[in-house]
């Protein structure tokens, strides 16, 4: 079996599983945000009006909520709601909730990594399709909506139809200049935006075992673009590592036998990858950096789930430092614990001093809701996921997705433009 | 839930088209499926919502609703009318939304089925059978059958209602 079998047949009491199979699985961590949560809480009002009563949850140590898209409260619906699911919190006893502007918060993918809340060989479901994101650290990680999330609060479990497994092997030493964000986006050229539809990618390889946790959770957040039920990476020292770092409590990896089956396998070049980018309007819409170069932007967002851990705040900044940015540059980190060591290292500093703008941990304008919407005719090149028709603001504006150094790049010349180009 | 569903198409043929389209981002502070309604299909054509009627059908290209988990997807189509959509493929976490939730229901038919079939024709889908029958035009298709679990759970309007 795979990592992703063996994990789903641990948690759902089997011997072995095989693609296809349906199985109702135990789960071992939650997440809900101010976007799913109310819809939760929804979900659970309506069947209290049913007659049907809720003392308590599944696990309320299990859970964790965030706040992290209309935060700071973009209007008064954005703050009843986040009113609405602090008293739901404190009604259930879920201690984890991550206040804006009450110590660490920020972006619930970003938290599940940071606060080391999910661990290798867990099945983790959050309430976002991002959630695939944690697969880095070797769990299940798989994102739902509100009402499955409702569910599993209630049951402690929830169906999964198995998956097949697709490998990407990465081969060769990255360059300089290339981000996992590269990687990510050449294969969701190659694959498709619907390649992996209800499937598992896997990435293993030469290059996975030199890649940092920040540029490993960078390939398994954009698995999502190509449709995929979950991304993972079988855990490693790497893995032990970032954990140890966060966490004493015990945990039990899983990795996958030798004689696993795959769908498909695929082996990239690392070595031979350029840079490259996403084009309106799909992720899987790619192209080589150099083939845009020239091509005029309004803004350079560095922000979001994506591309705004420590790892792409400290290349993007590399980058700019001692130099000035040519367009609006806004750089959102993706959680306060990462905000506070990017000015512990001067990051922030080199962000500011270059003409950029830093603002507070926030999915905003990645999805549109607010912090800096795009108007009509504006075009942004981005370190986020997605660049659908209107997903960061107006139908007609333009996002190209970019890793942080491709983005910090173009802020400085005001157009698309490949990294290699300023050093040399 | 009934087998036997009878509604006007709306097609939007192309492929693709995802969360964002369904309903935009900022709506997603919005927890009133009425008002969610108002907003369907927003990124795509505006006039939607007015166009539609209670138990009517979308016709769509491939991985319809990829993108984002938020099940304001499904809830805004299904008050809007829109009781099942005819797809060659839908995006999972949509799917699934779909069918968990009792909103609608996702159907999987051929990409020569989305073909045939144009916008306004009258349409008669019969779960039971798993055939598609097209009033307007006097033709016959068939439909992908729902594995076992998702037919239970369509049966019993939902996951919530659905006893393991
Ligand atoms: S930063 Fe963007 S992609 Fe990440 S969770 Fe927030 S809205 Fe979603």
């Amino acid at each position: 079996m795979t990592i992703t079998e063996k994990i789903l047949a641990r948690a759902s009491y089997k011997p072995k599983v095989v693609p296809g199979d349906v199985v109702f699985t135990r789960i071992d961590k939650v997440m809900m945000h101010d976007v799913s949560g109310p819809g939760v809480i929804k979900v659970f009002n309506e069947w209290e009006k049913k007659g049907k009563r809720f003392e308590r949850i599944w696990d309320p140590d299990r859970v964790w909520v965030t706040e992290d898209h209309f935060v700071p409260a973009a209007d008064i619906v954005s703050s009843q709601n986040i009113i609405a699911l602090s008293n739901w919190t404190k009604r259930y006893g879920i201690k984890r909730h991550y206040k804006y502007g009450l110590g660490q918060y920020g972006i619930c993918h970003t938290l599940s990594h940071e606060e080391a809340l999910v661990l290798p060989g867990e099945v983790y479901v959050g309430g976002d399709s991002h959630t695939n994101t944690t697969g880095a650290l070797g769990a299940f990680s798989a994102g739902l909506g509100h009402t499955d999330i409702a569910y599993v609060l209630m049951n402690g479990k929830i169906w999964f139809k198995v998956p097949e497994t697709m490998m990407f092997n990465l081969m060769g030493t990255k360059p300089d200049y290339i981000m996992a964000k590269d990687i990510i986006l050449k294969i969701i050229g190659d694959v498709g935006t619907d390649g992996a539809n209800y499937k598992t990618m896997q990435f293993s390889g030469e290059t996975i075992k030199q890649l940092g946790m920040d540029e490993r959770l960078t390939l398994t957040n954009m698995t999502t673009e190509a449709g995929a039920k979950n991304g993972i990476i079988e855990p490693d020292i790497i893995t032990d590592a970032y954990l140890r770092k966060r966490t004493n409590t015990p945990y039990f990896p899983v990795i996958g036998d030798p004689d696993a089956r795959f769908s498909e396998v695929y082996t990239y070049e690392i070595d031979k990858l350029e840079p490259t980018v996403a084009k309106p309007f799909s992720p899987g819409n790619v192209s080589a950096v150099r083939e845009l170069q020239g091509t005029e932007i309004d803004k350079a967002y560095i922000g979001s789930c994506t591309g705004a851990k420590l790892q792409d705040l400290r290349l993007a900044a590399k980058l700019l430092k001692g130099k000035k940015v040519k367009i609006r540059t806004e750089v959102l980190p993706a959680a306060q614990s990462i905000y506070i060591e990017a000015i512990r290292e001067g990051i922030v500093n080199t962000f500011l001093d270059a003409g950029a703008v830093v603002g507070p941990p926030t999915c905003g304008a990645c999805c549109g809701a607010h912090m800096g919407v795009l108007g009509k005719s504006e075009i942004c090149v981005s370190t986020t996921n997605r660049n659908f028709p209107g997903r960061m603001g107006h139908v007609e504006s333009q996002t190209y997705l970019a890793s942080p150094i491709v983005v910090a790049a173009s802020a400085l010349t005001g157009k698309i433009t490949d990294p290699r180009d300023l050093v040399n | 839930m009934m087998t036997v569903m009878r509604g006007i198409v709306h097609k939007y043929k192309r492929a693709n088209i995802d969360t964002d389209v369904i309903i935009p981002g900022p709506y997603l502070k919005i927890h009133d499926h009425k008002e969610l309604a108002k907003h369907a299909m927003e990124g795509l054509d505006p006039q939607f919502p007015f166009k539609v009627a209670q138990g009517d059908f979308l016709v769509t290209g491939s991985n319809f609703g990829c993108g984002s988990s938020r099940e304001h997807a499904p809830i805004a189509l299904s008050h809007a009318g829109i009781k099942a959509i005819l797809s060659p493929s839908f995006a999972r976490i949509f799917y699934r939304n779909a069918v968990d939730g009792g909103y609608l229901l996702p159907i999987e038919v051929e990409e020569a089925t989305v073909d045939k079939i144009s916008d306004k024709d009258e349409v008669e889908i019969d779960i039971k059978q798993n055939k598609i029958n097209n009033l307007t035009r006097n033709e016959s298709y068939t439909m992908k059958p729902f594995p076992e679990l998702i037919a239970k759970i369509v049966e019993a309007g939902g996951l919530m209602n659905y006893k393991v």
